[in-house]
């Protein structure tokens, strides 16, 4: 069994970021696993600008900003990176069980950071009543779709929850001819930033329903339409206040979720309401030397405070690795 | 002009069973389906429980099937490569009345023939069901009841039957049918010629039978909504847990399933239209609040995927039976709850009736009675993960990370047939997990189109009409 002194899970903004800094603290032995076939996580389905503007003072598109981390990341010996690596096992000991094509191995780390993100919210989640045909998409899934795929998955798009990824795949979508007919927030305000709100709802006409949620989603095939109701402070169903909408599309963009499974099964203790490690100190576990940063972490608004925390979290996996040498 | 001994209509779990069971003799069968693939009806949403046969009626039909189907499944299970497990069922009671109710329903199962029925009180619930409500007083139970998931249970019985010489036609809805000496089967795809039909169709067996004269039955749909839990959740039960029947309500359940998600439901409720598959709040609510009776711990956070089934209700009981009306056509018609269960012991007394009405049996020289289990590394240790890595490097490339799904496992459910985006799901697992296919589905539908060879515009969600795509940047 192989053994590094600090293994990163992650090759995201959060991972990459943590590897660098841990590297520039001194530690030489780190191993970044990805389970993609690049570097890069989410931004690189991110190709609108907005990313870097208080960690580099520029305006860089999610691709734009990754770059500059991976060119760092080969530029540095002491960093091994692995692709299409997936961690399917991990324990309290810090030794994990990772698959390749063509290979499983076991790894274990003095030092483990998870950089694993945050998955979306689904329609099951927010228990959305109605039919399950197809056009119901998470944004995310809906982004790279168009970004990475090049397919356009509807015509006619509703969005539920005004996250930030649901604004920005409302003008997407209405950038590539697609109708948006509307993104409902069952909140009274919107969770996503107010720049999102102007350059994606308000400069392209699309109405914004506060206080509104989906009560149903119809269509056999397909979706067809959804059924739209005003809820009241207790977010429940005003009686008479419902309306349809025809649409092929739904989208959710109804929050984020930190992925910490694996972690949780190693036996961290876990916030059942965030999903999130239990712990005293930003980026620790209850298990010593096992560290969490970025969206794993804590979901942030953008990638510049990802980079933030992962690097102090370097700087803490570090720490630990030379106490306990 | 496709000729054949016998045509079966409906590729549930009814015509799967009745097809693998015939195919033992030297006869030309036919299986036909109208959807894109076989279990999209009545066989996919269903709570995935091999019944004991505690819950029928002395002299029903279905009480008889039930306990004879649950015997043959565990035979059959093993023979194609399929899971059974047999957890065991508790149905529990909340008084003192209520023990003497378990006394009756002990009696009653026992003159059906259910084997090893117990009454076990609260020292042994706490030790074997430790999350069980302290309400709970008294249980009988059941350890033949077990699980199984129904639609691999559909696609290895076909698979094995097509092994054994059955031509599967999917996408082939059967629109009309002229009786003579022979059957002349209109489709939407071909026209069929057999001697006999049989008519497992489902929630539509009653249009099939109108297509040939029969009109003394009608079917009507009784909706069951049902909630899975993450996997997480995997040991809040450790049996099938059911509430004591009422005159009102069969009662709702705390189900395991082979995947190891918990699922909470059914409800049971008439329903207007037979493709009315939808979940309603109201439905929910009525689920939670009542298994939280039995397990007050399950909770609505811990949902990650609903469904609704219809029940194909034709009267009280199953309706199987030669059509002497019209000779050569075998109807099996109102297979509601235990259908799953039933259908082995179904499927043997198809065959039966098609003998007693002329067909000529006569067995095959060789009958191929088992198929090789499909590799999930869902369900194997790792040492096994790690020898089909090193024989085939597609099982190292994961697809779905929930619920750790290879490229390679994805391959195959496509070369055993898989068609659209839910019969990979139903296959394989990929998409079934709590990211709900967030990650997974854009690979998968690329996989799709590359192993079948056509444009990403054509893949689908489950058939015609449900694509994903609406237009493909050139
Ligand atoms: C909510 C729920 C829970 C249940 N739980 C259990 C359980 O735990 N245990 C148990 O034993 N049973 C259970 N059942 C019952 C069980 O699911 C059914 O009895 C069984 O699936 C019926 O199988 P089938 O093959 O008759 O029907 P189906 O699976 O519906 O098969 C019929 C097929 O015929 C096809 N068809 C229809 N018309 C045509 C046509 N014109 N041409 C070609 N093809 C056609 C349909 O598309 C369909 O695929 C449950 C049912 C429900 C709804």
């Amino acid at each position: 069994m192989r053994e590094y002194e600090l293994v990163i899970v992650g090759g995201g903004p959060a991972g990459m970021a943590a590897a660098l800094s841990a590297r520039e603290h001194g530690i030489n032995d780190i191993l970044l696993l990805e389970r993609d076939r690049c570097l890069g996580g989410i931004l690189n389905q991110c190709i609108h600008p907005g990313f870097g503007i208080t960690y580099y003072k520029e305006i860089l598109t999610g691709p734009e900003y990754a770059e500059r981390f991976i060119k760092g990341i080969h530029a540095a010996p002491e960093i091994d990176v692995r692709l299409q690596a997936f961690v399917v096992d991990l324990n309290k000991e810090k030794i994990m069980t990772v698959l390749r094509p063509g290979s499983m191995e076991r790894i274990k780390a003095k030092a483990l950071i998870m950089a694993t993100g945050c998955r979306e919210r689904t329609r099951e989640m927010a228990h959305i009543a109605g039919t399950r045909p197809s056009g119901i998409y998470p944004a995310g899934l809906a982004q790279k779709m168009i970004n990475m795929e090049g397919w356009l998955p509807g015509n006619e798009v509703v969005v539920v929850g005004s996250g930030d990824i649901g604004l920005i795949m409302a003008r997407r979508f209405s950038l590539e001819g697609a109708m948006v007919k509307g993104v409902v927030e069952i909140k009274p305000t919107c969770s996503g930033l107010i720049r999102n709100v102007v350059q994606c709802l308000e400069d392209f006409n699309i109405p914004l329903y506060l206080g509104h949620k989906i009560a149903r989603i119809c269509g056999h095939d397909r979706v067809e339409r959804v059924t739209v109701v005003r809820v009241n402070d207790d977010l429940n169903e005003i009686p008479g206040s419902a309306f349809d909408i025809t649409c092929d599309t739904v989208l959710l963009s109804a929050g984020l979720i930190p992925e910490n499974e694996l972690i949780e099964m190693a036996g961290v203790k876990i916030d059942k309401n965030t999903n999130t490690p239990i712990s005293d100190e930003v980026n620790t576990t209850s298990i010593p030397g096992l560290f969490v940063c970025g969206n794993a972490f804590k979901v942030y608004d953008v990638v510049d405070w990802v980079t933030k925390d992962s690097e102090e979290a370097g700087i803490q996996a570090a720490l630990y690795i030379k106490r306990n040498p | 002009m496709n000729e054949y001994d016998l045509i079966i209509i409906g590729g549930g779990v009814i015509g799967a069973s009745i097809a693998r069971e015939l195919s033992r003799y030297k006869l030309r069968i036919a299986l036909v389906e109208k959807e894109a693939e076989l279990a999209f009806g009545v066989s996919k949403s269903n709570s995935g429980i091999i019944h004991p046969g505690t819950q029928n009626k002395p002299g029903s039909l279905k009480g008889r099937l039930c306990v004879e189907g649950n015997r043959l499944t565990r035979i059959i299970a093993k023979e194609v490569g399929v899971d059974f497990q047999a957890v065991g069922e508790l149905i529990c009671a909340f008084s003192d009345d209520d023990i003497q109710n378990l006394f009756a329903l002990k009696k009653q199962a026992e003159d059906i023939g259910v084997p090893r029925l117990e009454i076990v009180y609260k020292p042994w619930l706490k030790i074997n069901e430790p999350n069980l409500s302290s309400e709970v007083v008294a249980a009988l139970y059941a350890p033949t009841a077990g699980i199984i998931s129904p639609y691999r249970w559909v696609y290895d019985l076909a698979e094995n039957a097509a092994r054994n010489g059955v031509d599967v036609f999917t996408n082939t809805k059967v629109t009309a049918i002229e009786s003579g000496k022979v059957f002349t089967v209109h489709t939407t795809n071909a026209t069929f010629e057999s001697r006999y039909i049989i008519n497992a169709a489902g929630l539509y067996a009653d249009d099939i039978a109108r297509m040939v004269g029969i009109d003394d039955f009608t079917i009507t749909a009784r909706k069951g909504e049902e909630f899975l839990l993450d996997k997480k959740r995997e040991y809040i039960a450790n049996h099938l847990l059911f509430p004591l029947p009422t005159k009102t309500s069969k009662g709702i359940l705390v189900i395991k399933t082979s995947d190891g998600n918990p699922m909470v439901g059914p409800t049971a409720e008439v329903c207007e239209s037979k493709e009315d598959l939808s979940t309603s709040d109201e439905g929910l609510a009525k689920v939670f609040a009542s298994v939280r009776r039995m397990i007050p711990a399950i909770s609505e956070r811990d949902i990650i995927a609903y469904f609704a089934g219809l029940r194909p209700v034709a009267g009280e009981d199953f309706i199987v039976r030669h059509e002497d009306r019209v000779p050569g056509c075998i109807t099996v018609a109102g297979i509601q709850s235990p259908g799953l269960t039933a259908a082995p012991a179904i499927a043997v007394m198809v065959v039966d009736l098609l003998k007693k009405n002329g067909l000529d049996l006569k067995k095959k020289f060789f009958f191929h009675r088992h198929r090789q289990k499909t590799d999930h590394l869902f369900a194997i240790p790792f040492n096994r993960t790690k020898q089909l890595i090193q024989k085939d490097p597609e099982y190292g490339d994961i697809v779905c990370r929930c619920e750790m799904v290879s490229v390679r496992e994805i391959k195959d459910a496509i070369a055993r047939g898989a068609r659209t985006l839910d019969g990979i799901k139903f296959r394989t697992r990929a998409q079934a997990g709590r990211c709900h296919g967030g990650f997974c589905t854009a690979r998968i539908m690329k996989i799709l189109a590359e192993e079948l060879n056509v444009p990403i515009a054509n893949i689908t969600k489950r058939g015609m009409g449900s694509e994903m795509v609406v237009k493909e940047r050139t």
